[in-house]
Parts: C-alpha cells; structure tokens; sequence
C-alpha cells in the first residue's frame, strides 16, 4: 500500500501569506512537522513575519513570539530561561530567523546564545538576501550574484565576496549540533530536526530555501533549484556533532554552471566567472570532504 | 471593546489564516490524472500551501483549489507527469 513517507500533522495552516513557490514556508512546514506541536516559535523581521498572515489570524498552530531584527538569540534564551524557572522541559524552544537576521543583524545575540549553551533549536533559513524587504544583499547572499544593492551596471557590482562561512563560525565558538538541510531532501530534514530535538545545548540548522521572486526563476522550479544546489556542491548536505562531521548526501555530480544558469540572478556571469566559482566550490567540497574522513559518509 | 482599555493585554491570534482564500491568486490550476498517479505522495510531500490533500494512506491525493495559490511545484516534481498545468481562464 503507498505510504506518506514524512509525518501527516500539519501545523502550519493554508491560507498564508507567503508567495507562490515559496522555499520559507514549506521548509517551515517540514520542519514542524518533526518539531511537533509543543514547540514555541520566536522570529525576528524576515519573511516569516508576514507569512504568518494579519492579525487576528495566526498561520501557525504553535505559539509564536514576533521580536525586533536582532534579537533571536536573546530572546530563544531569555524563554527558555522562564521554561527552566517553571519547570517545564518537554517543550522545544525554536529561533526562526532569515539569513540578514542571523549572519548579520542577529550574529550578536545568537553568538551570545551559544556562549550561555542555551538549549534551544535554531534555524536559519537561508534565501540568499534580504528578501522580505525587496532583494538586498546580506552576508549569505553568494559570489557575483545580483540583488537590488549589487546591481552590477557599467562597474559589474555584483557581490564581490563569498558568503560567511556561518557553520564554521558557529563551530568554533560551541554548538552542540549543527546541520544543513534543503528543502529538496524531505526525509534528510526531518531525520536531523528529530535528531536535532534529542540533543542537550545549542543547535544549528543552516536550511536553504529557494526563493522566486529574489532568485529570479518560476515558482514552479523552486524545490528543482534547490535540489541542484546540492548536486553541484554549492550546498552539501553535512552534519557536525562531538567534533565529527557526516556527510549525508555525498551527490556531487552536475557542474555548477547548471545551478547557476537556472536563475535571472546570475545570468550576466561569464565563463570565467563561472569557472572561479567552480574552482571555489570544488575546493571547499574537498575540503569538507577531508573533514568527514574517517566518519563513515553515507547516502 | 470601546475604549483603549477594553483591548487585551498583548495581541493573540483568535483564528487560523484557513479562512483566507489564497486559491484567488491562482493563474494555473493544477489538474492530476488519476490513470497516471501511484501515490507516491511527491506532490504532497512538496506542497508549500499544504493544499495536496491525503486523508488516508492509500487514497489518491486531492487538490485544495480554495487555498491552492498555483506555483506548480506538484507538477513540476511528479515522478510520472500525471499532474497538469492548466490556466484558469480556459476552464471556465
């Protein structure tokens, strides 16, 4: 008989506002499905803010706290602080926060977070730029790609850096677990937010979720273009816990430029742009490779 | 409520968003042919607007047209092409 290969509850409703296609919202679906419903949800200014649709309606069927850009680290600790003073321990604490809203308008907080150990689940989604507020670039948004503030023109302004290695920030200053997840692997996500749940202290879920609008391609694509942000290498899946990292879905197959071709935002790259980021992402997957030696890769 | 006082002490959601109909923005209805589906349940895994509707395990996936907002990930990620994009204006 077919069988449903994720959990059936859904605790995000129809009706929200988020766009047609968009990554957000279905990663924040996946992930709740494995969450479960006693969980509380705390999220800054991102997208999320105003997918959770007008009040007095509520797109989310758990409690969810609304608070200022910076702030979800502090406030993830500052609610699991009033769990501990009532001795509640059954229920999960979840910062949700964009990518400006973690690498950097929220690095602060959140690296206060991990200093204090806190334990609570923290997922950054990751759609490449300040998307809420119409495509600015932020700290994630990847080499030569354009947003409304780089770009490009007569200087070829696009991004002129790669994006901040946050996992490896997070690492050196002491998660207890850190992930990265993609909409594109369903079954990996929910296996490693489960996981995730079981471990005391800080954890770290790095999801990339596509985005149409700001990545320029058909809402139709959203989940394909994910997937090929994993089978180029661009975005491997990789776990890291105790010190050890797990390579989860060693599928490296397709040249970048597949990736890259498939979305508005990198149509003006030329070959040798291509073949610099090719040769960046062909490193770093060696390099991430090297690190998972010895632990038994799979997938 | 008539006066500031009468609101409550900080906001709280009284209702889902489920009564908003986001099938309005919808310029592709995606149609699934039955003869093709096997209930892979791909198109409901994927669904951002949790409008594929599996009530049993088993059951063909249905199509919520009321909050499906037509992005066309279903059809798109099907295994077999058994769902179509079809534009709204040449059903009715």
């Amino acid at each position: 008989m077919p069988r449903l290969t994720l959990p059936k509850d859904e605790l995000v409703s129809k009706g929200h506002s988020g766009c047609a296609g968009c990554g957000a919202t279905l990663l924040a679906r996946l992930c709740l499905k494995a969450l479960g419903p006693k969980t509380i949800i705390n999220s800054p200014a991102c997208c999320w803010s105003v997918v959770q649709g007008v009040w007095p309606r509520a797109a989310l069927k758990v409690p969810v706290i609304d608070h200022a850009f910076e702030c979800t680290g502090a406030v993830s600790s500052g609610i699991r602080a009033a769990l501990d003073a009532k001795g509640i321990d059954d229920v999960i604490v979840v910062g949700w926060a964009g990518d400006g809203g973690t690498v950097d308008i929220g690095l602060q907080a959140l690296s206060g977070a991990v200093d204090r150990r806190t334990d609570f689940i923290y997922i950054m989604y990751d759609n490449e730029a300040y998307m809420n507020t119409g495509i600015q670039c932020s700290g994630c948004t990847p080499l030569y790609a354009w947003t409304n503030t780089t770009p490009g023109g007569k200087n070829q302004e696009w991004k002129q850096v790669a994006k901040k290695p946050i996992m490896e920030m997070l690492i050196s200053n002491g998660i207890a677990y850190g992930a990265t997840v993609s909409i594109a692997y369903p079954e990996d996500l929910v296996t490693k937010v489960k996981k995730a749940k079981t471990i005391r202290g800080t954890k770290f879920i790095h999801a990339l979720s596509s985005c149409p609008p700001g990545w320029k391609i058909p809402s139709s694509k959203s989940v394909e273009v994910a997937r090929l942000a994993t089978q180029t290498g661009i975005f491997p899946l990789y776990e890291y816990e105790n010190g050890a990292y797990v390579l989860n879905k060693d599928v490296k197959t397709k040249p970048v430029e597949e990736y890259l071709m498939s979305q508005g935002r990198f149509k003006h790259l030329t070959p040798a742009m291509i073949a610099e980021v090719q040769r960046r992402v062909d490193e770093d997957y060696a390099a991430l490779k090297a690190k998972c030696k010895g632990a038994g890769a799979s997938g | 409520m008539e006066t500031y006082r009468d609101l409550p002490q900080s906001t709280y959601s009284l209702q889902t968003t489920e009564s908003v109909r986001t099938g309005t923005w919808r310029t592709f209805r995606p149609i699934i042919d039955t003869k093709k589906c096997t209930r892979c349940y791909t198109c409901w895994k994927f669904c951002p607007d949790v409008s594929i509707e599996v009530r049993e395990e088993g059951e063909y996936p249905r199509v919520d047209y009321d909050h499906c907002k037509g992005c066309g990930i279903c059809a798109n990620e099907c295994p077999t092409g058994a769902i179509e994009m079809v534009r709204e204006d040449s059903i009715c």
